[in-house]
């Protein structure tokens, strides 16, 4: 099958040193492979490891064992192995992460945080501006709002700029973690129209989603994430 | 960015020893150009004897420090003449200091601390150089209207941002940044980080600073070292350092700082 992003054996474990070193494991050797306009959904009960496993993807935390194979232009790099400086080229140019949360840089306009990634990579000003200002539009965030930084911002509101954050670069490989958690049902209706677009594109989602009905809506298929037996 | 070509610094085996005490031992390091690299760690543990000694203000025991040069020449940073390394220091590097009285001529006006440096370099016309420092100075947020005002009068946020205006007015490749939000109110430092942010985005600026504020590097940092008894015990992609710390020191000083 030819693959976005392919995991081989993924494993990861956490050591908390300042717990006199207990080590819990969290990701068994997941194998995860994931198509050019396909949607995975991480399934699996709370606690077992999806949220790891997406942090993972992004290299947020390190791989512990494992391949994590990414298609990132004409190469494919094993994100397990790579580097900080080729983290951020592929985070740049192929990788994007939804998080649940928006880490708020405070006095950034918010035209300028959806922009960012954009320009970035190198998108003329006026092209990142008009693509950053008609998404969040499309997500319903009102024009007065655009120029003012989100730390005040309502949850749903700051999800929103997040979203459109995540989808303004295109990226070949996006990922969400719980898209809509504070989202009403007008702007569940356009992250699903967002991710169906994104798959025709030809994007490689993986996503947890919550909400049965927009998982059900988006999600080609669901991939089971286990948990690790406690030891015994 | 890109992950080609060569880095703009690269020091191998740093030691240097104050008495008994290890103050580096076997740093090495890398900076690309575009790259912000944090060095965190807690007083004493090095941070900033490192950045003297890749900037050439204090020579290792042992280790090497190369500077590929704007003409494409790699240097040897202790090797070099000190007249080289005075010119480097005025035209290609720039280093901001915590205290702005180590970076500033405090008997000098505001637009004659960024003025001075544009003529340093070779700035002749009076004209042009006062509108440039004019510009400077309403680029880190200070009136242009205070510009013939010596920076005694400014507050410590001023001076801060007046002498990251003299430090980047001549566009340097490399800037060196030694704790540049260390003595000023949290509510200023959140401005300075901020203007800085956008400051080496803009310029595409290569940083090394370094600090023992974790919040600001995760802001400004692309990559994090972590360094503890002169010694770099941790490094990597800075949300990754701070979000899945390997090393039990890492784990200490992140578990230590509210919401980073």
């Amino acid at each position: 099958m030819r693959y976005a992003i392919r995991t081989e054996g993924l494993s990861k474990s956490f050591t908390l040193h300042l717990q006199g070193g207990v080590t819990l494991p969290v990701l068994h050797d997941v194998e995860l492979a994931v198509a050019p306009g396909e949607c995975v959904a991480l399934a699996g009960p709370s606690g077992a490891g999806k949220s790891t496993l997406m942090r993972c993807l992004y290299g947020n935390y390190g791989a512990g064992k494992g391949r994590i194979l990414l298609r990132h232009g004409e190469t494919e790099i094993d994100l397990a192995a790579a580097d900080a400086r080729v983290m951020r080229a592929v985070r740049r140019d192929t990788l994007g992460y939804v998080s649940q949360f928006l880490r708020v840089i405070p006095r950034v306009a918010t035209l300028d945080i959806v922009a960012e990634p954009l320009l970035a990579r190198g998108v003329a000003l006026e092209a990142a501006r008009d693509r950053a200002t008609s998404l969040l539009a499309r997500l319903n965030l009102p024009a007065k709002l655009h120029g003012l930084p989100p730390a005040t911002f309502s949850g749903g509101e700051q999800q929103r700029v997040n979203l459109a954050r995540g989808f303004a670069p295109r990226y070949p490989v996006l990922l969400l973690d719980e898209p809509t958690a504070s989202l009403d049902a007008a702007n569940r209706a356009v992250v699903i129209g967002l991710v169906e677009e994104a798959k025709r594109a030809g994007t490689a989602i993986i996503g947890i989603f919550h909400d049965a009905e927009v998982r059900e809506r988006v999600a080609d298929r669901l991939f089971e994430v286990h948990p690790i037996p406690a030891a015994a | 960015m890109s992950t080609a070509g060569a880095p703009l610094l690269e020091a191998e085996g740093l030691t240097l020893r104050f008495g008994a005490i290890p103050a580096l031992e076997e740093v090495a390091l890398s900076i690309w150009p575009g790259e912000v690299v944090a060095i965190v760690g807690e007083s004493g543990s090095g941070k900033t004897t490192l950045l003297r000694v890749l900037s050439g203000l204090v020579r290792p025991e042992r280790g090497t420090v190369r500077y590929h040069g704007a003409d494409g020449a790699v240097r040897d940073v202790h090797g070099m003449a000190e007249s080289r390394r005075r010119l480097l220091h005025r035209t290609e590097w720039g280093f901001v200091h915590q205290n702005p009285r180590d970076g500033l001529r405090m008997g000098v006006s505001a637009g004659g601390n960024v003025g001075e440096r544009l003529m340093a370099v070779g700035a002749r016309h009076y004209g042009s150089i006062r509108a440039e420092a004019a510009a400077w100075l309403r680029r880190v947020e200070i009136d242009p209207a205070r510009m013939d005002e010596v920076p005694t009068r400014f507050s410590g946020g001023m001076q801060q941002r007046l002498q990251i205006a003299r430090t980047l007015v001549t566009r340097p490749r490399l800037v060196f940044m030694d704790e540049p939000t260390g003595g000023l109110d949290v509510s200023v430092q959140a401005r300075l980080l901020d203007m800085l942010r956008g400051l080496v985005a803009d310029l595409d600026l290569a940083v090394l600073i370094v600090t023992h504020d974790i919040a600001a590097a995760r802001l400004l940092a692309h990559r994090m070292l972590v360094m503890r008894h002169g010694r770099v015990v941790e490094q990597g992609l800075t949300d990754r350092v701070l979000d899945d710390p390997q090393h039990p020191y890492t784990q200490l000083l992140v578990s230590s700082v509210l919401a980073a």
